[in-house]
């Protein structure tokens, strides 16, 4: 194992992505001594690591960097801030008390820390989760595993892939296969226009690549390779086209296999950690922060995230961070609202503002009541995938007698 | 004696096909100490048949009495239970429940309580709705009653069949793979066997051909005894969350054509369920088809409600080689040193080591006596699941490349050497479970792609730039 490895520290951070590294300079710039970040990979610097296209780095260095030199400048800071940064050591158990099992390539090892951060973002779903049907040929990848190969290994796994998904990596994909040199057949989506904002959304047009909308993909062909796919268009037929390959993009969900076998409590509609508005989890030796508290958000606002929870361990080891007790439970009143981060809140909280999402295209009107008054509102109108969020301001006025807050939405009838 | 010696391309047997039969088979005939070769048509075994299946160590306990299955069954059972060990294999003694949810159902358990007592499972105990749900709290309140089978057990259905023909190929066993059978001649003494990798003569030829074994019994007997007729299953697996939620292997109550629709965790720690019963003509693809996977999603739910709140980390289907007959269809030709080995349906993994002590047992019959080794070689495979000690607790591993599964770099590099190494990623997967887990390749697709780089025949990174 490193020889370096301690067994205890102030403040262990689980994932060397944008939220984990901008968490330690944070922490050692507060001047917590022992700040260990622990990388399951052979670097630190999470996805932007393969992601080799800007833009990165505007809100954190006020430039534009393409992703792996964002990566390694966010590793280059956390490194001269004094953090000990652990490559290859995976995190395989979680336990009260920050205890953590770890696996290093010469074997098991454990340390336990003050407290741990929590920042093992996100992945894409697979085309089983997606229950998508045919044969299981080589040549069917998520976005990450393209760009790994593209940019890591120079390798180019096909020449004609079908892209599907329209989310903001979505156009990733489409910018390393323009780099490869691959030209994608189509961009298949199956709601009624691209879940990614414009521009994104004008360059598979500009690039000369159809975009499918109420498009599905039923089914992937081949017996080694992949030779085509059949897709269901918006009437209801079918169709058989000719692909080499399927790039399975987005429909991200946080990396919570961890958490999940832990005794921390889960937020079934983030797929994350219950958090409060500091960041801290059911058990508060935990905090959380970045794409594993839901899916998904850019490398710029993780590591925004990350730096806030960084100040608020901060607070915490000096004895300075409100008791978690006493947090409004914050509940959601509408099948159209996916999720809320965080779940709790601590009058004060370092969060700016809790994030919500939507499951579909909805208007209407959106309403925070604390004990049954309503103490904050906003018209509504809000597309899958888009931020949304409340200002913690709204929840200034907490009475202070109630433990639960509500988000509702009342839709405009058509 | 041994017909031939160990320098002569004549071998005692060949056997035709690397599924779990013909793995089973090899061991046994090369532990009697014949001189076997194994031919695969394949670029890898385990490509047809034993690709997919539900990976349950079955009692029998279901099989019509008085069969060749259930006997087979019986033996297999009791081989695997008595060498696992020593192949380092795994064997989750989890019990199965068979549970009737109609009133029909219900009606149909003391006949089939019967039918494992005729089978030799004595042992199986009667449960009310209210008692299975004490022993599983997990499964719906709508289950009406059903009956518990302590010794049905999970095993691996890839390492199990890997390890019976590493101990044939350690033991002085030949594996020929992309050797396809295109034709052969018995000349009263020999058999002459074309393959696509070149001839092979043996004095036996034992057919394990498992989807193709009528195809194989045409070319080389000219006649089929039976016809193949696939039976595709498909099949959901859930994350490992979900294995907390039943210790027990869930079981239907069976209908005349099909064991049904299973529900159980696997010894990798994850839950499965299916398969589906589908009969279809293609013999070589077996297609998932979303609606089916949906309605397996949905019946999971329906046994196991906590179910819907889980995430589906693997679909996969398979092929079973029905026929037109409910029983095994094993047949010795005297006159032309000749065993087929057919219709080996969805009990294989379990009977396997069964069939192949029977199969020797016809070959003796034959007149084809063999002096069995004195000491054989016992392979030590490796451990893939938390039964034994993984990799990834031991020193020097490399590593760990794919998180999910916790497979190290040093079980990724020891896959790709040896007398059997994968060929492909599906071959990888199935030594070592690589990519096999939630993030089915989201996290080391590209590291996996960079290790194996020029090492297999078909490459992760495509062909695209082959040419």
């Amino acid at each position: 194992m490193p020889a370096d490895l301690p067994q205890t520290c102030d403040v262990a951070i689980v994932g060397g992505g944008p939220a984990g590294l901008a968490a330690a300079c944070e922490l050692r710039a507060a001047g917590i001594a022992r700040v260990v970040v622990l990388e399951r990979e052979a670097c630190a610097g999470g996805i932007p690591r393969h992601s080799g296209h800007s833009p990165y780095g505007m809100r954190e260095f006020r430039r534009i960097l393409r992703g792996p030199a964002y990566a390694a400048r966010l590793v280059a800071v956390a490194q001269a801030a004094g953090a000990g940064i652990f490559t290859g050591v995976a995190v395989t158990a979680v336990y009260p008390g920050g205890r953590l099992d770890l696996t290093t390539p010469d074997g098991p090892a454990e340390l336990t820390a003050s407290r741990v951060l929590l920042c093992t973002g996100v992945r894409e779903k697979t085309r089983a989760a997606l229950l998508i049907g045919g044969t299981k040929p080589g040549g069917v990848l998520s976005t990450a595993a393209l760009q790994g190969m593209v940019y890591l290994n120079k390798q180019r796994p096909f020449l004609r892939p079908v892209i599907l998904g329209t989310e903001l990596v979505a156009f990733s994909a489409l910018l390393t296969c323009r780099h490869a040199g691959i030209r994608p057949v189509a961009m298949i989506e199956a709601g009624p226009r691209a879940v990614a904002r414009w521009p994104a959304a004008l360059l598979p047009r500009m690039l000369g690549i159809p975009l499918w909308t109420g498009t599905t993909l039923r089914a992937i062909h081949g017996a080694v390779r992949v030779t085509g796919v059949t897709l269901q268009g918006p009437d209801g037929a079918t169709r058989q086209i000719a692909a080499d390959g399927v790039i399975v993009t987005g429909a991200f969900l946080p990396e919570a296999s961890l958490l999940r076998a832990s005794h921390l409590e889960v937020d079934g509609a983030s797929g994350g950690p219950v958090i409060d508005s500091f960041g801290r989890c059911s058990d508060p030796v935990y905090f959380a922060a970045g794409n594993l508290l839901r899916a998904v958000e850019t490398a710029g606002r993780c590591w925004a995230e990350g730096r806030r929870a960084g100040q608020a361990i901060a607070l915490d080891l000096a004895g300075r961070l409100p008791a978690p007790s006493g947090a409004l439970c914050l509940t959601l009143h509408h099948p159209a609202l996916k999720y809320a981060v965080p779940q709790r809140i601590v009058p004060g909280g370092a969060h700016g503002s809790v994030d919500l999402r939507v499951t579909r295209a909805v208007k209407g009107r959106l309403s925070l009541r604390i004990a049954g008054a309503e103490v904050w509102s906003q018209r509504l109108s809000a597309l899958p995938e888009r931020r949304l969020s409340v200002p913690l301001a709204a929840f200034a006025s907490y009475p202070g007698a109630t433990d639960t807050a509500e988000l509702v939405l009342e839709e405009d009838t058509q | 004696m041994p017909l031939t010696d160990a320098n002569s391309a004549t071998f005692d047997a060949a056997i035709i096909g690397g599924g779990v039969i013909g793995c089973a088979i090899a061991r046994r005939f090369t532990l009697q100490g014949a001189r076997v070769v194994l031919l695969e048509k394949a670029q890898d075994v385990l490509d047809g048949a034993s690709k997919g299946n539900s990976a349950i160590l079955h009692t029998g306990f279901d099989a019509p009495p008085g069969s060749l299955e259930a006997a087979c069954l019986r033996t297999g059972y009791a081989e695997y239970v008595d060498i696992h060990a020593r192949l380092n294999l795994p064997m989750l003694r989890s019990g199965a429940m068979v549970l009737a949810w109609t009133e029909d159902e219900e009606t149909a358990l003391p006949a089939l309580m019967d039918q494992a007592r005729q089978n030799g499972v004595d042992y199986v105990e009667l449960l009310s709705g209210a008692q299975i749900r004490a022993l599983e709290p997990g499964i719906a309140d709508t289950v009406r009653a059903g009956f518990r089978v302590p010794r049905e057990y999970l095993i691996d259905p890839w390492s199990t069949p890997h390890a019976y023909l590493r101990q044939a190929l350690e033991n002085g066993a030949a594996l020929r793979c992309s050797a396809e059978v295109s034709g052969g001649v018995f000349d009263g003494r020999f058999w002459r066997l074309q393959t696509t990798q070149g001839g092979v003569s043996a004095a036996l030829v034992i057919n394990a051909a498992g989807l193709f074994g009528d195809v194989v019994d045409d070319r080389l007997i000219a006649r089929r005894d039976f016809h193949i007729r696939p039976r595709k299953g498909q099949f959901i697996v859930y994350d490992k969350t979900a294995a907390g939620l039943t210790g027990h292997i869930l079981l239907p109550v069976p209908s005349k054509t099909t064991k049904g629709i299973v529900v159980c965790r696997t010894v990798y720690g994850n839950l499965l369920v299916g398969p589906t019963a589908e009969d279809q003509e293609d013999r070589e693809t077996a297609d998932l088809v979303p609606e089916a996977l949906v309605s397996l999603r949905q019946r999971g739910a329906e046994i196991l409600p906590a179910l819907a709140g889980h995430e589906v980390t693997a679909t996969y289907a398979g092929l079973r080689p029905a026929t037109e007959f409910k029983d095994y269809q094993i047949r010795a030709h005297t006159t032309q040193n000749y065993i087929a080995v057919g219709g080996i349906r969805s009990t294989g993994l379990s009977a396997a080591l069964g069939v192949a002590q029977h199969v020797h047992g016809l070959a003796v019959g034959l007149g084809l006596p063999y002096n069995a080794l004195a000491q054989p070689v016992w392979p030590h495979m490796p451990a893939l699941t938390d039964e034994g000690l993984r990799d990834w607790r031991c020193p020097g591993n490399g590593g760990i490349v794919c998180h999910c599964e916790l497979v190290t770099r040093r079980e990724i590099e020891a896959a790709l050497c040896g007398p059997m190494p994968a060929y492909s990623l599906a071959g990888l997967k199935r030594r070592t479970r690589v990519t096999m887990g939630r993030c089915q390749g989201f996290y080391c697709s590209a590291e996996l792609a960079a290790i194996t780089e020029g090492r297999l025949v078909q490459p992760m990174s495509g062909a695209a730039d082959a040419g």
